[in-house]
């Protein structure tokens, strides 16, 4: 069984909801972010999106993007954000770890070789966000040999008809964006989410991680009573931006409070969970 | 060996491609938008009042036809073949850009959007969508890097006036580039009512299409002007290439005959050499931005670098896919003119014509300063001669060491 199938058995088995913490890979320079990566788990973590930094980040709001900046400017690499995950790897053999980012960084590496090296460092997933089931062939096929996910974005404007096209070939879990917007910007609405949860719930047996509106430890709550998982981005990010002078014990003291307190919210809604 | 289809101007496939370029590379929440798009583009297409409609507005307020002039100094001054300037320049709103605003904002109507917004370099694609959306009566919003907002203040006060807000773009370069990746984040967040008007062939399909359908019309009437003038097809058709918009519109009613030579011209900078130019063609390599596969200016991680051009309007390191095709068939060569000899050439036809050509414009002149001498007298060339001047006087003239 692949890491991400074992976590959300494991999380059906305790009747929970996961928290996934997303990062990006190098921010604010690669030390202090190897010291977030290792010490998310021990904050709640159950699962880690791993932002791979790209100049032109289209899907992502502002606290997102400048922490694409800052790991760029700090000399974020693609092989960088491997040596992250394989660091990562060595010591947390259980966590798994999705890179999400856009397609041409990857395109760049050329998609047979990215899948390899992310094989080799322990990564468990991709997102990739402009990257649309019309057009993943070229990364799914490696992927799908190698054993790792390609988590598949399914959004309020995917109709039924359209939702059939998105999971074939989706594996691993579903991500549901919450809002029509980019990350960070706006907050879901419950019902709209419970609404599209069954919908996709009706049409796939695959966990459903719900993102990109999700910011307190409250909203958080909310989301782990309906769904799978609750992703939070631009809220751990946006830490990172506000003591990026303070040094790095401090930047992770940070990151770990605000992740302890969302995991703490998230794993308080155990036994709650409505399914479909 | 390859093989070329029987007509070059039959692309894309039905999944948006142009050979390995073009496609549809967004995140989902525009997916089925862009298939909506594609579905009502189709239904315009076949659907007569559409095309009456647009026609009637081409005449009647753009003023098409443009005229074909042949330039006689120019021509004279280079002593080789004849020079005929196809004057988008004389369109309401003084470029090419109009051509396409129209299309797409009948478009938008038809599909029910009651917002429109754009993304805009030197300011000539937000003021063509500011004014189309003034004479629909429909709100606008246009994003404009905050460089670009700077050198071109004229274009930024004209928007304004024509009712439209022009949103400063600080992110990244603050150039094209980022006001369309802020463009593409307006959509996503604005889906249900509003319609995005590309101002050139790039993003994801069906964009390359519908601009390159809409700005076809400059081509078929300079097909059309050239044989009732000069009796027979130019041997060579040149355009300033950007996104590519008015080289695509120029280019494509002559993709499909042999003895037409064409030549696109990118913005070299400060040279292509150097670091600081736009020539995507010339120097980039194929990746994944705003939507489409096509050339572009990348370091070897796939990170976007930087454009630089003295024309705001060719300062983007992406080009449409329908460019990179032509490029790699052979169909269509591509060149490069720097910002000095597009400042000549600016001056040139100034003075030798009675016309103030656009930057952008003024690029294409360059490259024809260098081939037209080698060219026979009974040769002929047409340029695209995509926009006027007037916007520019004061990049110029700061570029000439002179205040005005």
């Amino acid at each position: 069984m692949s890491r991400i199938a074992a976590c959300f058995a494991e999380l059906k088995a305790q009747g929970r909801a996961a928290f996934v913490p997303f990062v990006t890979a190098g921010d604010p320079d690669f030390d202090t972010s190897r010291a977030i990566l290792e010490a998310l788990p021990g904050a709640g973590a159950d699962l880690i999106e791993l932002g791979m930094p790209f100049s032109d980040p289209m899907a992502d709001g502002p606290a997102v993007q400048a922490s694409s900046l800052r790991a760029l400017h700090a000399g974020a690499t693609m092989a960088r954000t491997f040596k992250l995950v394989r660091g990562f790897r060595q010591r947390d053999a259980k966590t798994p770890i999705v890179l999400m980012g856009y397609y041409n960084p990857v395109h760049a590496r050329g998609a047979e070789r990215f899948v390899r090296e992310a094989a080799e460092a322990g990564v468990d997933g991709f997102i990739i966000v402009d990257l649309p089931p019309e057009e993943d062939a070229v990364l799914l096929k490696p992927a799908n040999a190698a054993g790792i996910d390609i988590i598949r974005l399914v959004t309020p404007t995917t109709h039924d008809a359209r939702l059939v096209t998105v999971l074939n070939g989706a594996s691993g879990y579903l991500y549901y964006v919450s809002i029509t917007g980019v990350t960070g910007t706006k907050s879901f609405a419950e019902n709209d989410v419970k609404t599209a949860l069954a919908r996709i719930k009706k049409a796939s047996t695959l966990p459903v991680a719900v993102g990109f509106g999700i910011r307190t430890p409250a909203q958080a709550a909310q989301i782990a009573r309906i769904a799978d998982a609750a992703v939070v981005g631009s809220a751990i990010v946006s830490v990172i931006a506000e003591r990026q002078k303070d040094g790095k014990d401090k930047i992770v003291a940070a990151v770990s409070e605000l992740c302890r307190a969302l995991a703490d919210s998230i794993h308080a809604q155990a036994g709650a969970k409505v399914r479909a | 060996m390859s093989t070329l289809p029987n007509s070059i101007r039959s692309g894309p496939d039905a999944s948006g491609h142009f050979g390995a370029f073009g496609g549809r590379f967004v995140a989902e929440t525009l997916m089925p938008l862009l298939l909506e798009l594609e579905q009502a583009y189709e239904a315009a297409q076949n659907d007569p009042s559409f095309h009456k409609e647009l026609d009637g507005l081409l005449t009647h307020y753009v003023g098409r036809e443009s005229p074909l002039y042949f330039a006689p100094r120019l021509t004279e001054h280079f002593g080789g073949a004849k020079i005929y300037l196809k004057r988008e320049d004389l369109n309401h709103t003084g470029a090419h850009k109009i051509n396409n605003c129209l299309g797409q904002i009948l478009l938008a109507r038809r599909m029910g959007k009651t917002r429109i917004i754009a993304e805009t370099g030197a300011g000539q694609h937000g003021v063509a969508t500011a004014t189309v959306a003034a004479r629909f009566g429909l709100p606008c919003v246009v994003y404009m890097g905050e460089v670009d907002t700077e050198r071109q203040k004229p274009n930024v006060f004209r928007m304004n006036l024509l009712g439209a807000t022009v949103r400063p773009v600080t992110s990244g370069s603050r150039t094209l580039k980022d006001a369309t990746n802020e463009a593409l984040r307006d959509w996503v967040a604005n889906v249900e009512d509003t319609f995005y008007i590309i101002g050139s062939v790039v993003g994801p399909h069906p964009y390359p299409t519908i601009v390159r359908d809409f700005q076809t019309v400059i081509g078929n009437e300079t097909r059309a002007q050239m044989l009732a003038q000069d009796g027979k097809l130019p041997d060579l058709v040149v355009a300033c290439v950007g996104g590519g918009s008015n080289a695509i519109g120029m280019f494509h009613p002559f993709v499909d005959d042999a003895e037409v030579e064409i030549h696109g011209v990118e913005a070299a900078g400060e040279g292509v050499d150097t670091s600081r130019h736009a020539a995507t063609i010339t120097k980039g390599s194929p990746g994944v931005l705003h939507g489409a596969r096509s050339y572009l200016l990348q370091d070897a991680e796939g990170q976007i670098l930087e454009a630089h051009s003295i024309s705001a309007g060719l300062d983007y390191p992406g080009v449409g896919p329908e460019h990179s095709w032509l490029k790699d068939i052979g169909r269509v060569k591509y060149f490069s003119a720097t910002d000095q000899e597009a400042l000549d050439s600016f001056q040139l036809l100034s003075r030798l014509e009675g016309i103030i050509p656009a930057l952008e414009s003024a690029h294409a002149l360059a490259h024809v300063a260098k081939i037209a001498p080698k060219m026979r007298k009974d040769q002929a060339i047409a340029v695209c001669l995509s926009g006027r001047g007037d916007k520019d006087v004061f990049s110029v003239a700061q570029a000439l060491g002179e205040k005005i």
